[in-house]
């Protein structure tokens, strides 16, 4: 009877994350890869404390890469441990098929086993057994995905990842709460780490996706501060007279790009986050900030307005700290600023305006072609995923704040709305090795 | 705030009921008011309407005006702001011990940490005009929002044109 009300609780708790969270597909890609997860065989009672199957047809769907089978059109649905019938789905064009099954082996741990199928060739590409509780079983449903999608594509999949974001909840009496939050990457699982009712703005993760840094105006300006995720302790690293803006820590994490207004108008600095050095790398009477780095950590891509509008300009770090020449980036469109850098180094990300409304477009670096990824009025904050394949943004839906992704080649689109507040600057973390 | 000084204006008049027999003092602090030489009656109702021994909460006073308006991505004061900025300064100049913070604002349009400095540079603008009036540099206090506190929430040109801003806010009122 026990477990029995356990396993409502956890049912409840789940529903309730739902309802938290919705996620449109706005545009799918026509031609992605044909796949079917069938539901994964649960022996246990009442019912599973998780759909894995649906978890992670909505994450390889999210992706634009797939394009799975619908949970009812998955007939008669292959069970785990008997032969897949491959000329069955060889006639429905299913290129390839996940079997799975969650078992229960003891209280509060499972185990979570699959097989990833060639549908026409007959064989079994893959297939792992992984032990999980019920907290992590989301997890474990996303690093399914991640396998499969490695399995299947070569590139590393993005599904177990984090995004962190800022929901800004006003009350009845007109009061404003800014919340910076962190959740798994497809929205769930929403936990808020730092709380104020100033603004809160810019999250930026370290490359160890242990940290974050953000600005705030709880001491009533702009100051910078860098937070521990697990021990939720932060440290003010800047607090300087006026700006204290834009974070981004460096590819190896010992320093800290930021914008200071403190010599007169807003420039680029380095901060050395252990000696606590300061590099000026802007010297312009213009607005220089949003400084992004390369990720050899040698150059940094920022917004100015020093040729009379918001465009991208790229600099590079002298080891002397001598004085270096900016040179522009962007041409087309008479506002691009917020750069983002795709994991490689490939591909800048923006906001973009070009006539009316402003967009996030994508600047191919190797042969400088810029494209407009998306046409909503209002959008910004772009952030790569750590795999280069999506990037995920801020927009705006019927008055509120909400996010968005796009895939890299503008072809697969999603809205992630939640329930409370108005949602912005979305920061998708990088790979995470540990936990 | 508006309290204190409705106080300190009944606290005057009773002074001036108190001296009837000098009219022309009377209308020198009564801010040109028209009743030099009426009865005692109308005398009294004058002041309790209007009446301000501080230009700053005098509504027709240039002063009354505290929000300044800018163009898209623009931090250029207009000709009109530029009298009332002038007005500003006239009266910090006179009062050193009055300090104000310049709020810079944007609206909702671009990026955030862009609006920031832009918010940045208004609140500057105004600030650079004060200073070249003599206004003492701890007088003023620069703070950019760029676009996190709207004033108006629309999502559109009504909107965004009450949100480009720069507030001049007195300590304490």
């Amino acid at each position: 009877m026990l477990r029995k009300l356990i396993f409502m609780g956890v049912f409840l708790l789940a529903a309730q994350a739902r309802a938290e969270l919705t996620i449109d597909i706005t545009q799918t890609v026509e031609g992605a890869t044909p796949i079917a997860i069938a539901p994964f065989t649960w022996t246990g009672q009442p019912s599973a404390p998780e759909n894995i199957a649906a978890i992670i047809a909505a994450d390889l769907k999210r992706s634009g890469r797939f394009a799975p089978l619908p949970e009812a059109d998955i007939q008669p649905a292959p069970q785990w441990g008997q032969p897949l019938q491959f000329p069955v789905w060889q006639a429905r064009k299913i290129n390839d098929m996940v079997v799975g099954s969650l078992q229960m082996r003891g209280p509060d741990q499972y185990v979570v086993q699959f097989q990833l199928f060639d549908v026409k060739q007959g064989t079994q590409l893959t297939g792992y057994s992984i032990t999980s509780q019920t907290s992590h079983l989301r997890k474990t449903a996303h690093q399914i995905s991640d396998l499969i999608y490695q399995t299947l594509t070569g590139e590393r999949g993005a599904s177990d990842t984090h995004i962190a974001y800022v929901t800004v909840v006003t009350d009845k009496g007109g009061h404003r709460s800014y919340n910076l939050s962190i959740a798994d990457a497809d929205g769930f699982n929403e936990q808020i780490i730092y709380s104020s009712s100033q603004p809160v703005l810019s999250p930026t993760w370290s490359p160890d996706g242990q940290e974050l840094a953000y600005v705030s105006y709880t001491r009533g300006r702009p100051e910078l501060y860098i937070q521990n995720i697990q021990t939720r302790i932060a440290k003010r690293v800047s607090a300087f007279p006026g700006l204290n803006n834009a974070p981004a820590f460096s590819p190896d994490g010992r320093q800290l790009a930021l914008t200071l207004s403190k010599d007169g108008n807003p420039e680029i600095y380095i901060l050395d986050l252990a000696s606590n050095h300061l590099q000026r790398l802007t010297y312009n009477y213009a607005i220089d900030t949003e400084p992004a780095w390369m990720p050899d950590g040698r150059s940094i891509i920022f917004t100015s307005d020093r040729g009379g509008s918001p465009q991208l300009y790229q600099i590079a770090i002298s080891r002397t700290g001598q004085k270096t020449r900016a040179r522009r980036l962007t041409f087309e469109g008479n506002y691009n600023a917020r750069a983002a850098i795709s994991p490689k180094g490939t591909h800048v990300a923006m906001v973009n305006r070009n006539g009316k409304g402003f967009h996030i477009a994508v600047l191919d670096l190797k042969n400088q072609y810029l494209t407009v990824l998306t046409d909503n009025p209002l959008d910004e904050s772009p952030s790569f995923s750590p795999n280069g394949q999506m990037i995920i943004y801020a927009t705006e839906n019927a008055g509120k704040g909400i996010l968005a992704e796009v895939s890299i080649d503008g072809r697969a689109h999603q809205r992630l709305r939640f329930q409370r507040g108005d949602v912005r600057e979305p920061t998708w973390s990088p790979f995470m090795n540990s936990n | 705030m508006r309290i204190r000084y409705l106080v300190l204006s009944l606290l005057m008049s009773s002074l001036l009921i108190g001296c009837q027999s000098s009219p022309k003092k009377s209308t020198d602090v009564a801010n040109g008011s028209k009743s030099a030489g009426t009865t005692d009656q109308r005398f009294g109702a004058d002041t309790g309407g209007g009446f301000s021994g501080d230009p700053l909460t005098n509504p027709a006073s240039p002063l009354a005006k505290r929000v300044l308006y800018f163009d898209f991505d623009s931090s250029e004061v207009s000709a009109e702001d530029r009298s009332i900025i002038a007005a500003h300064a006239e009266y910090l100049t006179k009062n050193p011990n009055v300090s104000v913070i310049l709020e810079g604002h944007t609206d909702e349009r671009g990026s955030r940490e862009y609006n920031i400095a832009l918010g940045e540079r208004r609140a500057k603008a105004v600030q650079q005009l004060m200073l070249l009036q003599g206004v003492g540099q701890k007088q003023l206090q620069v703070i950019s929002f760029g676009e996190e506190r709207p004033v108006a929430l629309g999502h559109d040109e009504a909107a965004w044109r009450l949100n480009r801003r720069v507030e001049i806010l007195y300590s304490g009122k």
